[in-house]
Parts: C-alpha cells; structure tokens; sequence
C-alpha cells in the first residue's frame, strides 16, 4: 500500500498490528494500550516501532517513549475530530519529536495541508486512488497568517 | 481600514479555488455529503429549506463602498435583488445556487471579501462596537486588534475542527455595543492602573440553548500577549471541550462544568508555556493602526448653523436626529444609523437599489465607508451636520431613516420559518404586525429604549433570551408558539431575560407586546426605561396582564 510521505508518493513499509493479533515481522505499530503492555517485549527486536493513538489519548502518555518509536500514528476515527491536531502540534511543537507522525483512519484529503501546519508528515488515506490529488492540496495555500510548525 | 496586501489577496483567491475544487468534487460525487458540509459551512454556506444560505463575512462591520457595491451586483445578479445584515455583522444571501457559488466567492475576493469561517464549528467573524473610533467613550480603538484577530483565526490550521462555534468580540469603549459578554471570548480594552492599555479577556459566554453571561478569566493581558492567550484557551478548548453532545460543545459549557477556577488554571498553565514565543510585536500593532487612522475630518465643520436652523424648522428632521444618529467624537460630525426596519420589511433586509445608493451616499458623505451594527442596522459613521439634513432627505426616499432606531420596532429578527430549515416558527409576519401595531411614532418614541428580539428557534440566532423583551418561537404539535420572556440585557450589565409564563399562540404575541408596553407606560415612574423598570417591579405586573384573560 502507498502513503504520502515528506511530500513524496513512497511504498509503506509499516503494518498496524491489532491488539487481538500475533506480532509478525517488520516494522509495526501497536495501539497505545498494547506498547503500555508489551513495551518490552516490543523493544527487544530491533526493528522499528511505532504507537497508534486516537483524540481521546494525550500526547503526555507517550512523551516518555518518543526516544524509543520511529512512527506515531494519528488515528481520525471521524474526519471532525479536531483533537488530532492539538496532539500533532504538541508532539512536534512542544515534545520535539522528530520521527514520523503519520494521519490515519478518516479524515479527508482537504484536511493534508492543515495537517501539515501542525506537524504531520505523512497521510495514509482512506482511497489511495486520491494520493496524488492529496499531494496536490498539501499546496493549496502558499500563505499563511499564524506561527504553527511549519 | 484595512486594506489587504499581496499576501492576504493571495489567500483569499487560494481558498476560492480550493473551494471551486470542492464543489465540484461533490457534484460529481467524489465526496460524501457529510465531508462537503463540513467544508462548506466553513465557508458560509448552508442548505436551507429553498435554497442554500450563504453568509459572508463583515469583518467586525467594516464594508467600503466598492464592496457594498458588490453585495447590489450579487445581489442582483445571483439572488432575489436582496440580502440580510445579521447580529454578528455579517451579510447573508438567501437564493443562491450551489454551483454559483464559486463564482460569487470570486466576485467577493475581487474587493477583498470572502465567506470564510461564518459558519461551521470553528474560529468566526470577529465582531466590534459599530461606533469604533468615532465614539465619545472610547479607550482604545478595537479595530486594529479585531483585524489582528482576524488574520489570526483565518485558516488556523490547529482549530479549524473544534467541538463546536467560536465566536470573539472586541469593544474598546466604556458602554459595550458589541455583546461582548456573550461570547465565547470577549475582549474588553482597560486601562490598569499604571494607565497602560491591555485587555480584559472574558470567556465561557454565548446565548443558544442554555445562555451563559461571561466571566473574566484575566482581568488585564498585555497587548502583546493576545494571540498567545487566546492560542492557550482555544488549545484547551480543543482538546477538552465535549464532543460527545452537540447541545453542550460549545466553551460555555466545558468552563461550567470544569469551574472556573479550574480552567483557568489549564490555560494559565497552557500560556506559560508559548507565550514568549508568539509575542505581538510592537510595530505590527503600529502598522496595523495605521490603516485605521481617522479620515480627513474638515475642521471648520462645527461652526455651521444650517443644522441647528433645519432642526429648529423641521420636526420630522429633529425626531430623525435624535433617534437615528450619535454624537461623534468631532465636533460638527455626526454618526447616521441607516434603519433596516421600516415597518413593512423584513428586519435586517436590503435591496440591490438601496445598496448602490448607500454606497453612493457613502462616498458622497462619509468617506467612502458604511457599518453594519449588530441590531441589523448600517451605519455612516463620519457625517458633518451641514449634510445631516440632505442626507435625511435621500434616505427618507430610500426608506432608510424610520426614526426607530433603539425603540420598540427596531427588532432584532431571525429569518425564521420562512427560509431557516433549522426554525421552528415564523418570525418575520409577527415582526409586521408588531410594527403595525406600534405605528405612532409619538407613542413609540414614548416608549423609547426597549429591545425586542425574536427568534424562530432555540438556536436564538436573534439573541432573544437578553432581548428587553424576547419572543422565542417554538413548535408544538406542529402548531407555533411564542415564549416570552423579559429583562435581560446584551450591553454593560448583561442578562438574561426571565420567562413570563407558558407560550402564547401566534395570534396573541402583537397583543401580549402592546399590553406588556401598557404596564410600562402606566406604571414607570418619571423617566425610568423599560428595562429599569422590569428590574424594579419584576416579571408579576406584566405577566398578570398578558395572562389576565387565561
């Protein structure tokens, strides 16, 4: 499956492992309530881990682990819940995490360049037929009138 | 005022054509009905029950007359040759069509307007005191920091999905035309005590379901601390306002339920942490008060007699002078409010032929500018009064100058049953035959300061519950309603109004009004208003009355 990643179409090296499911091989990311309870089984392999969390979790619950993941995802489990924004800027703005965050779950192609302000860098949508035009709206505005990350 | 450079130009065409986008990504069915409402809500655009609603935007009730020019075209060229000024200053237009709808957002960013924000649950129109910077009672002029806000809330990306509406209001002056404490962040310029000018901030107030009066959440902020402030209260907002119930979303209700004491702590907290990075610098402020220098006022426009000769001659003139314009801060000027209320229109309505000629008499009196009010007025804010006569004269023609502006017929109306899909009553059929039955003027102008708002819903878009009088429309059975209630106040001392007694049929709310009035006018002593009167005696003389047949 493809995402959008720092401005680019890419092949997803990641897969979201559900909390009934077995590990299997790879690169993964696990809910919030999983990583709580694996961590460290999760951090013994060395391959690349990342948390899934949703607008209900904070971005507090994980500050002590932004060393130890390569990805966050952020899961839209409704294009308006505007909490996932809050959450992106925080991890970016105020806990400088450098890794990737990623959007996922339903949210829509027009929301990929508010996204972006915030902090997000890579989408996974819904239909990956709208990838390129989502590329395209990471453009649709070249100003801007608020200091946010970027 | 403002006047956009390249850069706010440059956005405005840029979310014109993200919007022409959209719609057509919906017209073909590539986006989901919930997603496309969403999207266009947060730029103005609702469906109604005959066509879709568009609102744009009067950013704090500023318009030049090029633009008011351009609501006549629109309102010609795509809708009924009308439109509607409403409580937060903005236009809306009732009859366009969806797939028009690019096109007029065009048009509008050719004069630098736009529709973006006035609706959807997200940052809205700033609204101000209409009489900024002509006023006698003014601290500091809001307008510059309304504009401030404005740029800010533009496109936020962080809050463009809160849990619901959020609407901010700036007065600077010591009388509040602007409502301020019943918004969701209230803005009121003060002098401390070392003479220095900052804001009070309020927040937590609004009106809809269940009214709430703001509370201060900081006395006095340093101007250069607003944006972060207002960042650190919308952040919590964001994260923790209710999104589980739609009907308690908004801030009012996160700071009821969170107390006061404690949700000020989580924004204090929030604010310490950001605010030396987003500090507004000094000579941003300077560079946005110069686009609000006052006009080139004459100054030999107080030494004329003519005024004071017609005013003397002409009753009709002088009744018009007293109700309908306001002492400006320079001598020999005079604020014109321009009545949307004659008695047999709509509230707040206005033709594409009253447009341009308001626009005309803009640039012939008062340079170039009009104001709309948030009792669904306009306003020519710098008038000299050696043209108040003249001017009188062609808005008479234009019926423009019934003489009722502040009294009983001057009522703040909702469109109602008759457009809204969200009412439950008719509104604007009650408004004429109230105004048909205060007819005298003698007898209205006796009457003098009494607010009368109506709504055709809980949503109280017309503001009813702190009308001096409120008449809520509500639906039983499928028969409508009207529930009033008396005593409340959007201006110093806010209130809400109290419920007078069980709603009454459609057919006896101009009767209930016209008793209501009786007992005042029979029981007031000397020269006390409506309201203080209310406040003195309580809803009981009034209720005995209005219910002394049931």
């Amino acid at each position: 499956m493809q995402i959008i990643k720092d401005n680019q179409i890419i092949d997803d090296s990641w897969s979201y492992i559900a909390d009934d499911a077995e590990l299997k091989d790879g690169d993964i990311s696990v809910s919030l309530a999983r990583w709580k309870k694996d961590k460290q089984l999760l951090l013994k392999s060395d391959r690349k881990i990342g948390i899934r969390i949703g607008p209900t979790d904070s971005a507090e619950d994980i500050v002590a682990d932004l060393n130890d993941i390569q990805l966050i995802e952020l899961d839209f489990p409704a294009f308006a819940d505007g909490r996932i924004f809050s959450h992106a800027w925080l991890l970016r703005g105020r806990y400088n995490y450098q890794g990737e965050i990623r959007a996922t779950g339903h949210f829509m192609r027009d929301q990929v360049f508010y996204l972006s302000r915030v902090g997000v860098n890579a989408f996974s949508l819904e239909k990956t037929e709208d990838l390129p035009m989502a590329l395209s709206n990471l453009n649709d505005f070249s100003v801007n009138y608020q200091k946010s990350i970027r | 005022m403002y006047q956009y450079n390249n850069d706010d130009q440059t956005l405005i065409e840029q979310r014109v054509a993200q919007f022409r986008r959209q719609t057509e990504s919906f017209l073909k069915g590539q986006i989901s009905d919930d997603q496309f409402r969403a999207l266009r809500l947060m730029n103005g655009l609702y469906v109604q029950t005959h066509a879709p609603m568009l609102r744009i935007a009067g950013p704090y009730g500023l318009f030049n007359s090029k633009q008011i020019r351009k609501l006549a075209h629109i309102a010609r060229t795509y809708d009924k040759n009308y439109c509607h000024f409403t409580t937060r200053q903005n236009v809306q237009f009732n009859w366009p069509q969806l797939e028009q709808v690019p096109d007029i957002l065009e048009e509008l960013a050719s004069v630098q307007m736009h529709a973006i924000q006035t609706s959807g649950n997200c940052l809205r129109n700033t609204s101000s005191d209409h009489l900024a910077g002509v006023c006698i009672d003014e601290i500091e002029d809001p307008r510059p920091y309304c504009e401030i806000i404005r740029q800010w809330t533009t496109l936020h990306p962080e809050f463009a999905y809160l849990p619901r509406k959020f609407k901010i209001a700036v007065s600077g002056a010591q009388y509040d035309r602007a409502a301020t404490q019943l918004h969701d962040i209230g803005l009121h310029l003060v002098k401390n005590d070392t003479g220095e000018i900052g804001f009070k901030v309020l927040v937590g107030g609004g009106l809809g379901r269940t009214p709430i009066i703001g509370q201060v959440i900081k006395p006095y902020l340093e101007k250069k601390h607003l944006l972060s402030y207002l960042e650190a209260i919308l952040r919590i907002y964001n994260l923790f306002g209710r999104r589980d119930n739609k009907y308690k979303a908004r801030i009012k209700i996160l700071v009821k339920e969170s107390g006061m004491e404690q949700f000020s702590e989580l924004v204090e907290k929030e604010w310490l942490l950001i605010r030396d990075n987003l500090e507004l610098d000094a000579a941003r402020i300077e560079a946005i008060k110069s686009q609000f220098a006052p006009p080139a006022y004459e100054t030999n426009a107080a030494p004329d007699t003519s005024f004071a000769q017609y005013h003397l001659e002409n009753k009709a003139f002088a009744t018009w002078v007293k109700y309908n314009t306001a002492v400006h801060k320079i001598p020999g000027y005079r604020a014109v409010f321009l009545s949307l209320k004659a008695p047999d229109s709509p509230p707040g309505d206005i033709t594409d032929t009253q447009l341009d000629a308001v626009a005309d008499l803009a640039d012939q009196y008062s340079f170039g500018e009009v104001r709309s009010t948030h009792r669904q007025n306009l306003i020519l804010a710098d008038v000299k009064q050696a043209d108040l006569f003249s001017l009188w004269q062609k808005l008479d023609t234009l019926k423009l100058a019934t003489p009722n502006n502040g009294t009983a017929t001057d009522i703040i109306c909702c469109p109602g049953l008759d457009f809204c899909s969200l009412a439950n009553a008719g509104t604007i059929s009650v408004t004429k035959e109230i105004n048909e039955a205060l007819d005298d003027l003698d007898y209205l102008h006796d009457i003098g300061d009494v607010k009368i708002n109506m709504s055709g819903c809980m949503n109280g878009c017309a503001h009813q519950s702190v009308g001096h009088i409120g008449i809520l429309g509500v639906d039983k059975k499928g028969v409508e309603w009207y529930q009033l209630t008396l005593g409340g106040s959007s201006e110093n001392e806010a209130a809400i109004g109290e419920r007078l007694g069980p709603a009454i049929a459609k057919d006896q709310v101009t009767k209930a009004i016209t008793t209501i009035l009786d007992v005042y006018i029979k029981q007031r002593l000397d020269d006390e208003s409506f309201l203080d009167m209310v406040k003195r005696v309580g809803i009981t003389p009034f209720k005995e009355q209005v219910y002394a047949n049931n």
